[in-house]
C-alpha cells in the first residue's frame, strides 16, 4: 500500500471515536474525507501528524507503519496543515514559509542558498512572491491560508494533508485556496488528502471521496457516486436535489429540509 | 495596523541592537565595580583588574567583581529560563515560578534548615534539587499522553500552593531555625564570592550553549504541537528537555542569590519588544538584558543603602512591577 489506514481505531480516554478505518489513498490524486461534525475526521488526520496515536491498527506509508520512519524523514515526504494555526504575531510571510525547511536543516545550522531558492519557489507557487516581507497578521484570510500552504510546499512533500483548509474563508478565498490545492496536484504531483464540509466543493475538486458516519466508513467512491440524495439523507439527515454542473462536470447539490423520517 | 509594523527592524538592525546590549553588559560591569561606598575613577578600576598591588584591588577584585558577575549570571540564567518557559508554555506570563522553582526551592530550603540546621551550607544544593524535583513532579502530574501547556500551568499552581502551605507549617513550628533565611527568601547578592561565581558558571555556560542550538526548534514549537510534530520535531521530548533545562538554570540562580523575582518574567518581554519574537534574536537579547538589569539594580541597591544593602530583588520589584503593569496596559504586547 502506498499510503493509507489499516484497521485504524482512535479512542480518547476509553471512548472509541473511530474504528475499522480502512482507507487507501491513490498517488497523485485529491481524496476528500467528508462526514458530519464530530465523526472523527480531524482525529483521523491527526494520527498522521502523530499528535494522536491510533488505539488499534496503523497508518501505513509504502508498506511500512508510519511509526517506523524517523520524524524528520517523514516531514520531508508528508506535510500536514492543521485547521487552527498559531504563530507569533510579528512573523512575516517569508520567515513562516522558511520554517517548512526545518526537516532539511542540519543540527544548529542555518538555511542554505538552496533552501532559500525553495522558499522563493513556494512563495511563487502560492502567488505570494511580492508579499514575503508582509506580516502574516496583516493579511487577508485567503492570503494567510496560502502562506501556510506555501510553508508546507517548502517541505517538498509528496503527500499533503489539509484539515478543513477553507472553513473560515469567504467564498472568494475558498475558490482561491482550492485552486491552489488543485495546482499543487497538477504541477507538483502532490497527493492531496483533505477534510471538507462543503459538498459542492468536494464534488468539484475531489478525485475520490470517503464518507464517515458513526465512527466508521460509510462509503467511498467517485464524487458523482458519493454526492447522491440517498447518501446525503443517510449521513447528514437532509433531503436534497442533485443537479449536474455542465461546465465543471460534477454533481451540484441543493440541500433541503428533511420531509419525513 | 499593528504597532509592530512600525517597530520592525531588519536583521542587520537586530544584530546592531544585540551588539549594543552586549556593550551595555561590559559598560555596566565596569561602572558598577567602580561605584559604591567607596568610588573609584575609571583608571583606578582598570588598574585594580590588572595590578594585584593596586589600592582598589581588594574592594574591586575581591568584593565587587564576584558579586557583580554572580548577579549578571543570575540575570542571564533567569532570563533564559523565562524565555524558554514562555515559549514552551506558549504563555507570556510563564516564568520560573510557573514550573515550581520558587516553591520547590524554598520548601527544600526551609526543610533543610528546620531538619538539619547544622548543614545550612547545603542550602544551595537543596535549592537546586528542590526546584528540579518539583518541576518534574509538576510535569508528571500534568502528563497524560503528553503535556499540554495549560495543564502544566494549572498543576504548577496547585503544587506551588501546596508547598506554600508546607512552608507556612515549617515557619510556624521551626521559626527559631529560620532566622537567617531572610536573604534567601528575598533574593540578595550579599553573600556572593568567587566560589558562588564558579558554582553558577557551568549552569550559565550550558544555558548559553543551548541557546546557540535551539532557536530553530523553539521557533517551530511556537507554531503549535501539531504543526511542529508534522515538521519533524519530537515535541514532547523537546518540551521535557526545555522544562528540565529551565528548572536547572533558575535553580542554580536560586542557589546563588535566593528567590530573585521578576527577572524571568520581565526580561523576555522587554527583549521581545525590541527584537521581536524570533528566538534567533530573542535569546541573545535576553542574555545581555538580563545581565545588565540585575547588575544595575543590585548597584542601585548598594548605592541607596550602603549599610546592609537594599536587596536586588526589592529594587527589581520596584522597577520591574510598574514596568510590567505598563506593558499590560499597552496593547499588542502578547
Amino acid at each position: 500500500m502506498y499510503f493509507g489506514f489499516q484497521d485504524v481505531a482512535v479512542a480518547y480516554g476509553g471512548e472509541v471515536i473511530l474504528e475499522d478505518i480502512r482507507m487507501e489513498f491513490a498517488k497523485g490524486q485529491i481524496t476528500t474525507i467528508i462526514g458530519p461534525n464530530g465523526c472523527g475526521k480531524s482525529s483521523l488526520l491527526k494520527t498522521v501528524s502523530r499528535v494522536v496515536a491510533p488505539s488499534a491498527g496503523q497508518v501505513v506509508f509504502e508498506d511500512k507503519p508510519l511509526a517506523s520512519y524517523p520524524p524528520k524523514e517523514l516531514a520531508k515526504r508528508i506535510a500536514y496543515l492543521p485547521q487552527i494555526h498559531t504563530s507569533p504575531r510579528d512573523i512575516d510571510i517569508r520567515t513562516l514559509v522558511s520554517y517548512g525547511r526545518y526537516p532539511y536543516k542540519r543540527f544548529g545550522a542555518g538555511l542554505s542558498y538552496k533552501d532559500y531558492q525553495v522558499v522563493d519557489q513556494a512563495l511563487a507557487m502560492a502567488g505570494l512572491e511580492h508579499m514575503g516581507s508582509r506580516l502574516l497578521n496583516n493579511l487577508s484570510g485567503g492570503e494567510k491560508q496560502r502562506a501556510w500552504i506555501a510553508m508546507t510546499i517548502c517541505q517538498q512533500p509528496e503527500i499533503l494533508l489539509l484539515d478543513e483548509p477553507i472553513t473560515y474563508l469567504d467564498i472568494g478565498y475558498q475558490v482561491e485556496v482550492l485552486e491552489l490545492i488543485k495546482k499543487l496536484k497538477e504541477r507538483l504531483k502532490i497527493t492531496i488528502i483533505m477534510v471538507l464540509h462543503d459538498m459542492n466543493f468536494t464534488a468539484r475538486y475531489s478525485d475520490w471521496v470517503y464518507m464517515l458516519k458513526d465512527r466508521r466508513i460509510y462509503g467511498s467512491g467517485r464524487p458523482d457516486e458519493m454526492i447522491s440524495a440517498e447518501k446525503m439523507k443517510q449521513v447528514f439527515g437532509i433531503d436534497s436535489q442533485i443537479l449536474h454542473d455542465e461546465k465543471n462536470h460534477c454533481p451540484f447539490i441543493i440541500p433541503e429540509k428533511l420531509q419525513q423520517k | 495596523m499593528s504597532r509592530f509594523h512600525t517597530m520592525r527592524q531588519t536583521a542587520a538592525q537586530k544584530f546592531l541592537i544585540i551588539a549594543l546590549l552586549a556593550c551595555a553588559c561590559v559598560l555596566s560591569t565596569l561602572l558598577c565595580v567602580s561605584v559604591g561606598t567607596v568610588s573609584y575613577t575609571f583608571s583606578e578600576t582598570v588598574q585594580a583588574f590588572f595590578n594585584p598591588e593596586a589600592t582598589a584591588r581588594l574592594i574591586v577584585w575581591n568584593v565587587r567583581l564576584p558579586r557583580i558577575l554572580c548577579g549578571g549570571m543570575v540575570g542571564v540564567c533567569l532570563s533564559l529560563a523565562g524565555c524558554i518557559l514562555q515559549g514552551v508554555m506558549r504563555n507570556h506570563l510563564a516564568s520560573p515560578s510557573t514550573i515550581g522553582v520558587t516553591s520547590g526551592a524554598s520548601f527544600m530550603g526551609y526543610l533543610t534548615l528546620a531538619a538539619f540546621p547544622q548543614y545550612s551550607q547545603a542550602l544551595p544544593i537543596a535549592a537546586i534539587l528542590g526546584s528540579f524535583a518539583t518541576t518534574m513532579a509538576i510535569y508528571l502530574l500534568a502528563y497524560e499522553k503528553g503535556v499540554s501547556p495549560v495543564k502544566m500551568i494549572l498543576s504548577g499552581m496547585a503544587v506551588s500552593a501546596m508547598f506554600g502551605a508546607f512552608n507556612d507549617i515549617i515557619r510556624t513550628f521551626f521559626s527559631e531555625h529560620l532566622a537567617n533565611t531572610a536573604g534567601f527568601m528575598v533574593g540578595t547578592l550579599n553573600g556572593c564570592v568567587w566560589d558562588s561565581f564558579f558554582m553558577i558558571l557551568p549552569y550559565m555556560s550550558a544555558g548559553i550553549l543551548i541557546c546557540f542550538f535551539l532557536p530553530s526548534k523553539m521557533n517551530i514549537l511556537m507554531l503549535g504541537d501539531e504543526m511542529a510534530n508534522s515538521l519533524g520535531l519530537r515535541t514532547e521530548r523537546f518540551r521535557l528537555f526545555l522544562i528540565g533545562a529551565a528548572s536547572l538554570l533558575s535553580g542554580a540562580s536560586v542557589a546563588v542569590a535566593g528567590l530573585v523575582s521578576f527577572v524571568g518574567l520581565v526580561v523576555p518581554h522587554i527583549a521581545r519588544l525590541i527584537v521581536g519574537s524570533d528566538y534567533k534574536y530573542l535569546f541573545p537579547a535576553s542574555i545581555f538584558l538580563g545581565y545588565t538589569l540585575v547588575v544595575v539594580c543590585d548597584t542601585i541597591g548598594r548605592v541607596i543603602l550602603p549599610v546592609g544593602n537594599l536587596s536586588v530583588s526589592i529594587v527589581l520589584s520596584f522597577i520591574g512591577a510598574p514596568f510590567f503593569l505598563y506593558l499590560l496596559r499597552k496593547k499588542n504586547t502578547d
